[in-house]
């Protein structure tokens, strides 16, 4: 299967360990992956802020780069949805369309088409699993609280496979951490208190890193974190599945 | 209640998050409430079929509402009931204030209605002279505090009950520095008594109206309305165009879902129906539209309508639980106030869509199945279109869809803000950059991904 | 006229019509043969009702002489329970005059297992007021009058033509104050459930 590397821009700019780490991991389970290297941003900080009209070109540059592939594959939940929800190209809708069924983000993409079972990765420490919520209620990509429906974590079940790792439990499991785009600064306070609340469960609860599909999220708990003064890092999901990984 | 200072969700919010204890008390009391629903749902295994019962149900309403309006009507008229027809909040409240002149009433006792708080009914029938007692505990108590209700379903979520016995003292000669919630209720309880012994008039909400029988429903937990009602001469029940639903039988999935949702009980003490007058009295029920029929036009928004006004939303949303349904400056708050504002008022409401983190949990939560979060992504489309986001926002966004349009520019740009933060930090690292207020910025990294990519390629070269 | 506009911009903002759904399969699904007088009664309880199991009208009145002080107004709707003010003969009166009443007993003949209601149409309460203006208020109800859901209830209830019906699941209650429950609002401070088996 050919599989393309779709990196969110700002992980590209800020965090490229996790984006390196996703490559390699896949690498080590067998997959031929490729990174379009003329691919930017999903468009999604200005969608989300009311200016979809303005992403025709990133959504056009989007389909160029990453049409012809079996798989598009996307260390980020909320980048993930926004592509499969919002990806739209007047002149290559069919393109478009089909690139929306092909795009998944690492986690699903690891336990429903690769459908690993064990991973050789070893992380002797204590984890806070952060829902982010595009993931979680976007991509279903676990459980979400407020449904009756059985309980399931495509990233639990993952952490899960890691010698060592030990993951907490939380008083709220799936509370948003409040970062939401430019939310962030047009609604500074509620969003510093609400990553504030956030850090604190996983802190409260004896976590070492927090992680999470999505770096967004961990971006805003990462800054409210150092701010603190705290010992507790975060760490993006795909850096602990390749953590010591042969 | 309107803006009176002007200001907007976010600087209301700040306002209030700069009591922090307060905030968690506020947040850990809905989020309680929140759990409190989750348990009662999951005690019925049916509960999603339940759910999307009453989302059909109430497509179904909305896609023949006229028809069932009219039967509705119809019923209610057979009944003995009389109907009016209100296009807008000034013409209910000018109905009520008719038909309270027409029987030389002044005084009148209301029971919990949010399409009245919409309506401002209150001030308006101040201005002419008459009295009205809200008699929902939680109404009276910010009836009595002269604020608006910040929750649908709990008024005063956000009063602590010291601050309600100082009210309670100084409006009803309770005991000074007296909190404890049961002596609080008991004072409200006598104070109360005298009101609906003494009213001739008495107005209520509606939770549901039958078209099939012409009957509608209230629930309550208080009793409040029915001992308004009851005294009364003449029961006015105001309702808005969407509290239709078809038949009695429906009922059987709305009570189920209602209360559960709303507060976590299986269902409120009463839930009473109403169909004939009592002999030698009047029933009026008011048919509210304001703005609901062209909600109903906007193919994107009209599910809005399907709303039970059980609160759900409120108490799951993080944002509402940490900034408070008063900084929505609007009578119905929180994600579902936030979908349902900007149709009424698109200038004035133009930043409650945007007072979210698109989170989700809202629509997941909501027993009818509202796609709130869809539609507050939606409305922020809508409001830019209309030219009700600020310039400075609109430039930023051009020169980002610019940036990232081009490979070569994103690149580059993103190499050049790189550079800015390792060799500039005060340059991002001040006062007027928010997102430094509370947090520290990201490290900038050596190279970015697509840099140590090429790296690597070279390097197999 | 604001009514015709009304219905008329609403007729021209409606669009395809969905249909209704089914609702016989929550029927089914709900249904259930459980004992439903143990599941009612440890709702009911929950919610703050005093549930008691009699064998008959008799051992109502001694529960009632135990609880209540002599001389006390009581209104009854139950023919069987005579030693108290018989409702039917005081209907003439004004709501109002029921102001000093300590406890009204009304008879249901549907009772809800999931969440406690129990069903009373005007005809059982014989003056609306009454089970709201009263200090306390007792039902007696069969064993065999519960249904498991709302969904049955209606079935039940069907398309009888009542003035005015109650579901009542407890006694008035409120938790405006910082969400601590507190019994006895406006209405009734105590829901007194007798059980005929």
């Amino acid at each position: 299967m050919k599989v393309a590397l779709f990196v969110p821009c700002y992980v590209d700019q800020f965090y490229p360990k996790a984006a390196i780490a996703t490559l390699e991991l896949l690498e080590k389970l067998g997959v031929e992956v490729h990174y379009p290297k003329n691919q930017t941003c999903c468009g999604q900080p200005m969608a989300n802020s009311g200016y979809e009209h303005l992403t025709a070109g990133c959504n056009s540059l989007f389909v160029d780069n990453f049409s012809g592939y079996d798989y598009i594959v996307c260390p980020s939940g909320s980048c993930t949805l926004h592509i499969k929800e919002h990806l739209h190209s007047p002149e290559k809708e069919e393109q478009a369309v089909d690139i929306r069924k092909r795009v998944y983000e690492l986690t699903e993409f690891l336990i429903d088409v690769l459908q690993v079972k064990e991973l050789k990765s070893h992380f002797p420490y204590k984890v806070g699993l952060h829902q982010s919520c595009h993931g979680l209620r976007g991509l279903r990509i676990s459980q979400m609280s407020e449904l009756v429906a059985p309980a399931f974590s495509k990233p639990a079940q993952l952490l899960d496979m890691v010698q060592g790792l030990e993951l907490v439990p939380l008083s709220r499991q799936d509370d948003c951490c409040g970062f939401g785009g430019t939310f962030c600064v047009v609604e500074e306070a509620v969003s510093s208190k609400m990553g504030k609340d956030r850090v604190e469960d996983h802190i409260e609860h004896g976590a070492q890193y927090i992680t999470s599909a999505d770096l967004s999220c961990l971006m805003h708990m990462e800054g409210i974190l150092r701010r603190q003064k705290s010992d507790v890092k975060v760490i993006h999901v795909a850096e602990i599945l390749n953590h010591s990984h042969e | 209640m309107s803006n009176a200072t002007g200001k907007s969700h976010p600087q209301l919010a700040a306002v209030f998050n700069q009591d922090e204890p307060r905030v968690d008390w506020h947040d850990e009391t809905l989020w309680w409430i929140r759990q409190k629903r989750d348990v009662q749902a999951h005690k019925l295994p049916e509960w999603e079929l339940l759910r999307e019962t009453a989302s059909q149900i109430k497509n179904n309403v909305l896609s023949n509402l006229s028809t069932y309006l009219e039967q509705f009507e119809a019923n209610a008229i057979n009944n003995g009931v009389i109907v009016h027809w209100a296009a807008d909040a000034k013409e209910h409240n000018q109905i009520v204030h008719q038909l309270l002149q027409e029987r030389g009433i002044n005084r009148m006792v209301k029971s919990k209605s949010m399409l009245t708080e919409e309506c401002h009914l209150n001030e308006y029938l101040k201005e002419q002279g008459i009295d009205v007692i809200d008699s929902d505990l939680g109404e009276r108590i910010v009836q009595l505090a002269n604020e608006p209700p910040s929750h649908i379903v709990l008024p005063c979520i956000h009063k602590k009950k010291e601050e309600i016995g100082d009210i309670f003292h100084e409006h009803l000669g309770s005991a000074k520095g007296e909190s404890d919630p049961k002596i609080l209720t008991e004072t409200a309880r006598q104070h109360l008594r005298e009101v609906f012994l003494t009213r001739r008039a008495a107005l209520t909400g509606v939770n549901f109206a039958i078209a099939e029988t012409g009957e509608f429903v209230i629930c309550t937990n208080e009793g409040n309305a029915d001992m308004g009602a009851h005294l009364a001469e003449i029961h006015i029940a105001s309702m808005g165009i969407e509290k239709i639903i078809p038949e009695r039988k429906h009922l059987g999935v709305f009570l189920r879902l209602l209360t559960r949702s709303a507060t976590g009980q299986p269902i409120t003490t009463y839930s009473s129906h109403y169909k004939k007058p009592q002999e030698g009295t009047a029933i009026h029920i008011i048919i509210v539209d304001n703005g609901r029929s062209i909600q109903l036009g906007r193919e994107d928004f009209r599910n809005s309508l399907k709303c039970i006004r059980c609160g759900a939303c409120m108490n799951t949303c993080p944002v509402y639980r940490k900034s408070g349904g008063h900084s929505y400056h609007t009578a119905v708050a929180g994600p579902i106030g936030s979908i349902l504002a900007p149709n009424l008022d698109m200038k004035k409401y133009a930043d409650l869509p945007f007072a979210s983190t698109l989170c989700g949990s809202c629509s997941n939560v909501c027993p009818v199945k509202i796609d709130i979060h869809d539609q507050l992504y939606k409305w922020r489309q809508v409001i830019v279109k209309e030219g009700y986001s600020p310039a400075s926002k609109t430039i930023a966004m051009k020169a980002m869809a610019f940036t990232l349009s081009s490979p070569g520019l994103y690149r580059s740009g993103g190499k050049m803000g790189r550079l800015v933060f390792k060799y500039a930090p005060f340059a991002v690292n001040n006062g007027l950059n928010p997102w430094y207020k509370h947090r520290e910025m990201p490290k900038a990294p050596e190279e970015s991904f697509g840099e140590w990519y090429s790296k690597r390629k070279e390097g197999k070269q | 006229m604001s009514r015709e506009k009304i219905l008329a911009a609403v007729k021209k903002n409606q669009f395809t019509s969905t249909a209704l759904p089914d609702l016989e399969i929550l029927s089914a699904l709900t249904a259930t043969s459980d004992n439903l007088v143990q599941q009612y009664t440890g709702v009911a309880s929950a919610g703050g009702c005093f549930v008691y199991e009699v064998n008959d009208l008799e051992a109502i009145k001694d529960i009632l002489r135990k609880e209540f002080k002599p001389g006390v107004k009581i209104i009854s709707g139950i023919q069987g329970l005579d030693e108290y003010t018989y409702a039917s003969n005081v209907m003439q009166e004004s709501s109002h005059s029921f102001a000093d009443a300590e406890l009204t007993i009304l008879a249901s003949n549907l009772g809800v297992a999931e969440n406690g209601a129990l069903w009373l149409t005007e005809n059982q309460m014989n003056i609306r007021i009454l089970p709201f203006i009263s200090q306390h208020l007792a039902v007696v109800i069969g064993k065999d009058a519960f249904v498991p859901t709302m969904a049955q209830a209606y079935a039940q209830i069907g398309n009888a033509d009542y003035g005015y019906g109650a579901f009542i699941s407890g006694p008035s209650k409120t938790a405006d104050i910082e969400q601590s429950l507190v019994i006895g609002a406006h209405g009734p401070r105590s829901l007194s459930v007798f059980i005929l088996i």
